[in-house]
């Protein structure tokens, strides 16, 4: 009886204190998120005498209005959504081919080709802008969405290559060998046998790359130099210099731009660490 | 259907000699079985023959045709892998049906074809579930279906049943017997055990280090082993082994001489010289328990082992260990001496130093030479 | 049964061409050269154009640079304290950030492999942070450090740990807090989410064996989860090393690197150099000695890692 008394209070101790750190967790992750929710409602006139209550007394929803009808927002969505969109796919693409040969192959160029991917994220991106323009100007590349998709692609290849290849580890070579023998070359028994099988590990990638690619300031502001062509962060930046910084939109349109990566971000979460696991790091 | 030859096939992993020079002929219908120790090469060179791994050089030729640059699939040959490497987001019938889809077989066709294999191999009520929804022997299964739907050219298996449970295994031995049976089809199935062998073989590969020790029926390699490898690997419990040496007596009879000076008659070895060192072979069923001192050797008694069926009696013999097997159920106390006879015609008589068989200068019949 | 696919009887026609063995050395590369075309035209060419500038005299307002200057950017670096400030900021900022992103990822990943209701929703909620925009993050935080219109200041005066409410954004004994802090809550959830990821792969009887044989949770913990999860945590730890000590972009958008370069880390210093003060050349040069320092760290960890794996076996 004393003993069972016991165990079940050891057990409220563990559990509530095992709530207790994930409402830490999720109060520490959601908090700012919130803040920025609580700006983008805020009216103006009460944003710097109301600026450390928790709620404003008043709300509105003018700064979103602003964001979405007089300001090219939709605009800058739409080019962040393409780019972010299609560096995603085609990183994953090129990750899924390299992470495979990674996996499968055992070849003499291996080493140096994962020093170079190793290398090149040592360099700080910074000092590679002026060298990129350079290269990229002559091919009609700067101030275009290509060119950025491009840059981006190169840059989220060598994390989304290693992640590609753990997953490929976690698959049995068997597999596409029997492929091989039904009929498929080994191109084709990746694409339909074991590619079909990471998809977890895809979706996965598919998540890291968005959202970097989503948040990415630098290279928008210095390879893109017309509105047409600018992402949303160069958007949100522009808030700070064109209007004399008006938190209160730039709130607004942040907690916009939020949205679809967030909700991309919900849609694979689930897959984010099952896909790890699938393909987990061995020793 | 097809024949398959392996001629002075050789395989390096850069500066590591994997195979050194295989030489291989399978006629068209044989059940070949490779048999050897885990790491001896088994399965590289299974897997060369399907394409899987280059061949570093030689040839291999199927249905006459050198095959070195070919892909596997270009091949015309099933495989059934250890693992079984079913694909697991495609139901039963799409797995067997894969190889037809990929070859453009008509659907109607395929439908038959499946139905069929199916049946023979009791998977009719699976077809519509995954994999991961089966039992190894289920599993197991599919994986033949696989390979027998296509009717390929041969059959290579890389140890099948190695996964399943010691009774089920037994069970699905016989009926791959049966199906090679009623398909014909050449067959090369690898296996490091040699129950499995001797059981399924027409002939038996057997291999150690990258060589072919011998190639024989299963009789055959049981009853004339090559050279102590052989002999010590195939044969459950294993041959005993006493290393003396080889004595030629006036009457032309020959012997081995025990390490305690024990004389053990055998028949006369060819290229025997006197005084040569040579191993005694002999099977524990091939050593009988005798009870008059005079026609046997004194031994102490070790262990009792009974086995169901027979019993195996453990004995020491000039200082070794001698396992004797007898259809009696003695029940000799624990360090009591017995004697024991060795059965002059099927023991066996090795070279110690190159540890090959020398074989008597009459060979008995047993079973019947190709 | 006799009847003969087509496919198995073409062979030796087939062979013309390509020899398997040949074709054999080849695939791998045809799978890797979309990668490698695309690293060495975006990042490895451009890569070793930058490190030429640092041999170079490159001031974009200055029509008469663009001449070789041999090592001098270098020299100067030895003496410029700005710099040798900003690699002490950036150890400070990178092993700081590192620490808390690692341990507090660690702690959220045991928590959310433990079943519990709600556990799918809190996984979602916490690993929002890494979906917002750095930029975004960057200036809300700034934003909440402001007493003005943030409440950190205002709790931390009523928790005691300040006198009154101010902006340790302006403090510079304090002000890399407020750019690591912001960091260590973009940071969590990709740590959170590998090393679930890692600890969810552990086989279950691993555990079931441990507690049989009588281990405390702790030991079980201390014997099977580190030892497991040992090889991701290098690697990863690794990784974000090199990416957090590149990461300029919060520390640009909170404090500039002020006040008086009180955060100024290399990184940050680099964009001053070359988009404030417009002098590539010396950016350039800066950038160089980085990624010679970051590629030490990486060769010394992988060589520690070598002689650890060598020395248990
Ligand atoms: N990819 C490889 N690289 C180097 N050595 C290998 C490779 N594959 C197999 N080996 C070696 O070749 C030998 C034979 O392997 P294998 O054919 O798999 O043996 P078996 O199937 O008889 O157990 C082993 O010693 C193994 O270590
Ligand atoms: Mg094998």
């Amino acid at each position: 009886m004393t003993l069972t008394g016991q165990t079940s209070t050891r057990k409220m101790i563990y559990w509530g204190s095992h709530y207790l750190m994930i409402a830490a967790f999720v109060i520490f992750a959601l908090f700012p998120l919130y803040w920025l929710l609580k700006v983008s409602v805020t009216p103006n006139d009460i944003l710097y005498t109301e600026g450390v209550r928790m709620w404003p007394s008043r709300t509105t929803w003018e700064n979103y209005a602003f964001v979405l009808t007089q300001s090219n927002f939709p605009k800058y969505f739409l080019n962040s959504v393409i780019v972010s969109g299609t560096t995603a796919i085609v990183t994953t693409l090129v990750a899924a081919l390299t992470g495979y040969a990674f996996s499968r192959f055992a070849f003499r160029g291996k080493v140096i080709i994962v020093a170079l991917m190793l290398i090149t994220q040592m360099f700080p991106l910074v000092m590679l802008i002026a060298p990129i323009f350079k290269i990229l100007a002559p091919l009609g590349l700067t101030d275009s969405l290509t060119g950025l998709i491009i840059v981006y692609t190169a840059f989220n290849v060598p994390f989304a290559t290693f992640l590609m290849q753990s997953f490929f580890d976690g698959i049995p070579k068997d597999l596409e060998e029997a492929a091989m023998i039904d009929g498929n070359t080994r191109f084709e028994a990746f694409r339909a046998i074991i590619l079909p099988l990471t998809l977890p590990g895809v979706a996965a990638t598919l998540g890291f790359v968005f959202t970097a690619a989503w948040s990415e300031l630098l290279f928008a502001l210095m390879l893109v130099s017309s509105e047409s062509a600018s992402t949303f962060p160069v958007g949100l930046l522009s808030f700070v210099s064109k209007f004399s910084v008006d938190f209160g939109q730039m709130m607004a349109a942040g907690v916009l731009a939020l949205i679809p990566a967030c909700l991309f971000f919900l849609l694979i979460q689930r897959y984010l660490v099952q896909g790890l696991t699938a393909g987990a790091v061995k020793g | 259907m097809a024949s398959i030859q392996i001629a002075n096939a050789r395989k390096s992993y850069g500066a590591v000699d994997v195979l050194h020079g295989i030489d291989l002929n399978i006629s068209d219908g044989e059940f070949i079985v490779l048999v050897g120790p885990s790491g001896c090469g088994k399965s590289t060179l299974l897997r060369m023959i399907a394409g899987l791994e280059d061949i570093t050089s030689g040839d291999i030729s199927i249905a006459g045709n050198v095959v070195n640059d070919l892909q596997p699939k270009d091949r015309d040959i099933a495989m059934v892998f250890q693992s079984y490497a079913l694909y697991p987001h495609m139901s039963v019938a799409e797995n067997m049906s894969y190889a037809l889809t990929l070859r453009k077989t008509a659907k109607e066709k395929i439908s038959d074809a499946i139905s069929g294999v199916a049946e023979i191999l009791g998977l009719t009520a699976l077809l519509e579930r995954r994999p991961k929804a089966l039992s190894g022997g289920q599993r197991q299964r599919v994986a033949m279906g696989r390979a027998i739907v296509r009717k390929p050219q041969a059959f290579l298996f890389d140890e099948p049943l190695s996964n399943l449970d010691a009774r089920l295994r037994e069970q699905m031995r016989t009926e791959i017997r049966k199906l090679h049976h009623r398909l014909g089809a050449t067959s090369v199935y690898v296996t490091h055990d040699q129950i499995e062998a001797m059981t399924m073989a027409d002939r038996i590969v057997a291999m150690h280090d990258g060589i072919i020790q011998q190639v024989g029926s299963p009789v055959e390699i049981y009853d004339k082993p090559a050279n102590i490898f052989v002999a010590s690997f195939i044969g459950s419990p294993a041959m005993n082994f006493l290393k003396g040496s080889y004595e030629i007596s006036d009457d032309n009879g020959a012997g081995v001489r025990l390490s305690d000076g024990a004389l053990v008659p055998v028949l006369q070895a060819q290229n025997a010289q006197n005084n040569q060192a040579v191993t005694l072979g002999s099977r524990p069923e091939h050593i009988s328990i005798v009870s008059d001192a005079d026609n046997g050797l004194p031994a102490k008694v070790e262990l009792i082992e009974p086995m169901g069926l027979s019993t195996l009696v453990h004995v020491t013999l000039a200082g070794k260990p001698i396992k004797i097997f007898t259809m009696d159920r003695p029940n000799y106390p624990v360090d009591s001496f017995i004697h024991i006879a060795f059965d002059m015609a099927k023991a066996h008589v090795f070279d110690t130093s190159s540890e090959q068989r020398l074989p008597p200068t009459t060979e008995p019949h047993s079973g019947h030479k190709d | 049964m006799t009847t003969v696919t087509q496919t198995g009887k073409l062979p030796a026609e087939r062979r013309g061409g390509f020899s398997k063995k040949l074709s054999g050395i080849i695939e791998p590369y045809l799978y890797v050269s979309p990668a490698l075309v695309l690293i060495i035209a975006v990042m490895l060419m451009p890569l070793i154009l930058g490190l030429s500038y640092a041999f170079r005299d490159i001031r974009i307002l200055n029509p008469f640079s663009g001449g070789f200057v041999g090592t001098a950017h270098f020299e100067a670096l030895i003496s410029d304290q700005a710099f040798l400030g900003a690699l002490a900021n950036t150890a400070w900022w990178t092993f700081g950030s590192l620490l808390f992103q690692f341990g507090l990822g660690l702690i959220l990943a045991l928590l959310l492999n433990r079943q519990f209701l709600g556990r799918r929703m809190v996984q979602a909620l916490v690993f929002l942070p890494w979906a917002v925009p750095t930029f975004l993050s960057g200036l809300n935080w700034a934003w909440m450090f402001n007493p003005v219109v943030g409440p950190l200041p205002h709790w931390m005066t009523s928790l005691g740990l300040m006198a009154e409410p101010f902006n340790i954004l302006s403090d510079p004994d304090l002000a890399m807090w407020g750019p690591i802090i912001a960091n260590i809550w973009f940071g969590i959830p990709f740590f959170a989410i590998t090393m679930l990821a890692a600890l969810q792969s552990i086989p279950k009887e691993l555990y079931e064996a441990a507690s049989i044989d009588g281990a405390t949770t702790r030991q079980q913990f201390i014997s099977i989860t580190l030892p497991f999860l040992a090889p991701t945590i290098a690697i990863t730890l690794m990784l974000r090393t090199i990416w957090i000590a590149n990461f300029a972009d919060l520390i640009v958008v909170m404090t500039n690197g002020g006040p008086a370069d009180s955060t100024q880390i290399v990184a940050s210093y680099i964009f001053t150099q070359a988009f404030r003060r417009l002098d590539f050349g010396y950016a350039s040069a800066i950038a160089a000695v980085l990624l010679v320092l970051l590629l030490a760290y990486a060769l010394s960890v992988i060589a520690l890692r070598r002689a650890m794996t060598h020395a248990d076996s």
